[in-house]
């Protein structure tokens, strides 16, 4: 008998006690619980999300499409980075101004050591959540592949406000596709395993720029 | 390399020892303390919690009792989507299936996510005999690892440490293991973070294989969650080739959905955060993006046996989020390490036993290693009535019964060391039954009460070495009530 075969007949057998419930998976499980936690306008939402964003440390910065150019460049300027990644289906725009910083571009052949000379990474977001300060990313064109936003130790995220905010984790899953790979991201990397107590910055990037532009639709 | 939990003495000999370290007992109290406050502010922030962890529940124990099929489900899922299942029936086969997959690719070396399976099954000791080096890079688990130690919490398996010792195990043998820690390391938490950073950065950039657990599988999309904060998890689920993950078959939830209540109870629970910094899910593999090649192993090991218990079953709901032991009186005095498992606190209580059968001198004794407080049951996330197993497994000890290991019904005698306490409970039985000899028996201990020891003799001197005997009154209660009429005569 394979493994397989003996896991699912023990699991039966241990299972021989509970009478039979086909009850469909909607009815099984009730779901009283909150879709999102309190009552707010769009603008609320957006402003709750740099709260909480900031409260796990990350820098939020706000600006208008028009003004996105601009900021990238001082962010990246004042940082004093040599270098960003630039993921392939970033607009273009964004980073016109960013003239005195080398643009390295996400390619498919590029090795983790290279990534590692890199200073910052510019990229846009799948969808971020207010209550919980979190930005997601799902590996689209204006965001690349996962590594790239992992290994440099400064991150700029743009997100669109208000279009890519949602309140809560309820309203995020059913905007993001289970098949393309997520990361979460709330706050820059931390660590609670010294005396459970939480201090910034460990493997991920250390610093965290989320920047909220509004009116993202002019721009393009 | 890391310390084993093989002869572990009995929970009360490893406790007694444990709490005279105060040092020890210092850490832990200041730990789990910070953590409490944090963790209630964190959960008062969310108005329906009740729903939510009742939402919980009705999610796992659904899925529980319809475990084969969700089972061959995420089977299919994960391979329509790339990935390669196997199923290990017990450790040694697990063990086994990843020492292959890893000498498959021809490395030597492995980066680890920290994983309560794989610490549960002893892979990186099993590895290791196979010339395999597997680098934990939690930065707990690398503490944990660096000084040869054991895990001592679930979530923070270096708790038992406080800076000044961390700083000692990196100062001493980082070089040991790789880059060697920076000149003049001094003990604050950011610099120690560092240190790991630096320490950790080039095996990370050179790994070829990554080995992890997961926190949730998806059974409907094959999607795999791991829920963590520092970024060492994203590095070996992103950078490596190959990427391993090793899984306890109650890990799964139905569907997608499911994760908004476990998203949002998770984190609050285990770090009080409104969300840990990073979480990464991935199904199968992704064109261009992340490992190539993606192993599942699906890991039995005491599961089957665990649901096969009508109470016992509800351990299986676990989401390993230590909130249990953070709240734990007998937890924070005892440490992690008394527990003789990568479980420890009041989870591990019910796990430990339930997982590895309870004929160990250890298993038999963690049913007792609380007082039945009933703090754990109230702060679980997905509402395990831990009290309610612990006394269904203290029964199971002290009078044996039909248990099912390794997917047999076998009987189970009584554990050793209980034959005192049957003898006792059978006197009292007779005692109470008979009211002749109970009125003779009170009698002549209240009139011998000035010759009583203070602690009791034989067998029974476990029990009173940290309990006083209560004093025998003067005068029996029914001799008193007799002789009063209830207080109402005159002899007061």
């Amino acid at each position: 008998m394979s493994s397989r075969d003996l896991i699912l007949a023990r699991v039966r057998r241990a299972l021989a006690d509970v009478p039979a419930d086909d009850t469909p998976y909607e009815r099984a499980v009730p779901r009283p619980y909150a879709t999102e936690h309190g009552d707010r306008t769009a603008e609320q939402t957006v402003d709750l999300l740099a709260e909480n964003l900031a409260d796990y440390r990350a820098l939020v910065h706000r600006c208008t499409t028009g003004e996105l150019p601009g900021t990238l460049a001082r962010l990246l300027a004042g940082r004093g980075a040599g270098s960003v990644l630039v993921p392939p289906g970033l607009p273009g725009a964004w980073l016109a101004e960013a003239d005195g910083v080398e643009h390295v571009p996400d390619a498919a052949g590029s090795t983790a050591h290279e990534l590692d000379r890199v200073d910052s990474v510019v990229t846009g977001c799948a969808v971020a959540i207010a209550e919980t300060g979190t930005i997601v990313l799902d590996g689209s064109p204006d965001q690349g592949r996962r590594r790239i936003t992992l290994v440099p130790d400064h991150h700029v995220c743009v997100v669109r406000v208000p279009e890519q905010v949602v309140s809560s984790v309820p309203q995020a899953l059913p905007r993001l596709d289970p098949a393309r790979p997520l990361t979460w991201i709330s706050g820059p990397s931390a660590t609670s395993d010294i005396e459970l107590d939480r201090v910034e910055g460990v493997h991920g990037p250390r610093t965290l720029e989320v920047v909220l532009v509004s009116g993202a639709d002019e721009g393009k | 390399m890391s310390g084993t939990f093989v002869g572990m003495p009995a929970f009360p000999k490893a406790a007694h020892e444990a709490v005279r370290d105060t040092t020890l007992r210092g850490n832990l109290r200041h730990a789990t303390h910070t953590i409490r406050a944090k963790r209630a502010k964190a959960v008062a922030e969310v108005s329906d919690w009740a729903e939510l962890r009742e939402a919980g529940r009705r999610i796992k124990d659904h899925t529980l009792r319809h475990l084969d099929r969700y089972l061959v489900q995420l089977e299919e899922s994960v391979t329509a989507a790339g990935g390669t299942v196997h199923w290990a029936a017990d450790a040694d086969e697990a063990n086994r299936i990843v020492a292959d997959l890893v000498r498959a690719t021809g490395e030597t070396e492995v980066v680890k996510v920290k994983s309560m399976a794989t610490q549960e099954i002893g892979l990186n000791e099993a590895l290791r005999a196979e010339g395999v080096h597997a680098y934990e890079t939690d930065l707990a688990e690398l503490i944990v690892q660096l000084g040869d130690d054991r895990p001592s919490h679930i979530l923070v398996p270096a708790i038992h440490r406080n800076r000044g010792e961390i700083r000692d195990i990196f100062r001493s043998e980082m070089g040991e293991w790789g880059r060697p820690a920076p000149e003049g390391l001094t003990d604050t938490p950011a610099e120690l973070a560092e240190a790991a950073r630096l320490h950790l950065r080039e095996k990370f950039l050179r790994a070829k294989v990554g080995v992890s657990g997961a926190n949730f599988m998806v059974a409907e999309t094959g999607t795999l969650v791991v829920v963590e904060s520092e970024g060492n998890g994203r590095m070996c689920l992103t950078l490596p080739e190959t990427l391993i993950s090793v899984v306890g078959i109650e890990k799964i939830v139905p569907t997608w959905r499911d994760l908004e209540v476990f998203l949002q109870t998770l984190p609050r629970s285990s770090t009080a955060e409104r969300m840990n910094p990073y979480t990464s899910t991935w199904t199968g593999t992704a064109d261009g993006d992340g490992p190539r090649t993606f192993h599942l192993v699906l890991l039995d090991n005491g599961r089957t046996d665990t649901l096969a218990d009508e109470v016992g079953r509800q351990a299986l709901r676990c989401i390993r989020c230590s909130a249990c032991l953070n709240v734990c009186p007998v937890y924070e005095r005892a440490g992690g390490h008394a527990y003789g498992s990568v479980y420890p606190g009041p989870i591990g209580a019910i796990l430990s036993p339930q997982l590895r059968g309870t004929q160990s001198e250890i298993d038999a004794s963690l049913p007792y290693a609380s007082s039945l407080c009933g703090a754990c049951y109230e702060v679980c996330p997905v509402a395990i009535d831990i009290p309610e197993v612990l006394v269904h497994l203290r029964e199971r000890v002290a009078q044996g019964g039909v248990v099912t290991q390794r997917g047999a019904k076998v009987m189970l005698k009584p554990a050793k060391g209980h034959t005192a306490e049957r003898a006792a409970m059978r006197a009292a039985r007779w005692a109470l039954g008979s009211p002749g000899a109970l009125r003779a028996g009170q009698r002549i201990a209240s009139r011998s009460r000035r010759f009583h020891p203070r602690t009791l003799p034989g067998p029974g001197r476990a029990w009173s070495a940290s309990r006083d005997l209560p004093p025998v009154p003067a005068e029996p209660f029914r001799d008193w009530w007799q002789r009063t009429h209830g207080g109402q005569g005159t002899g007061k």
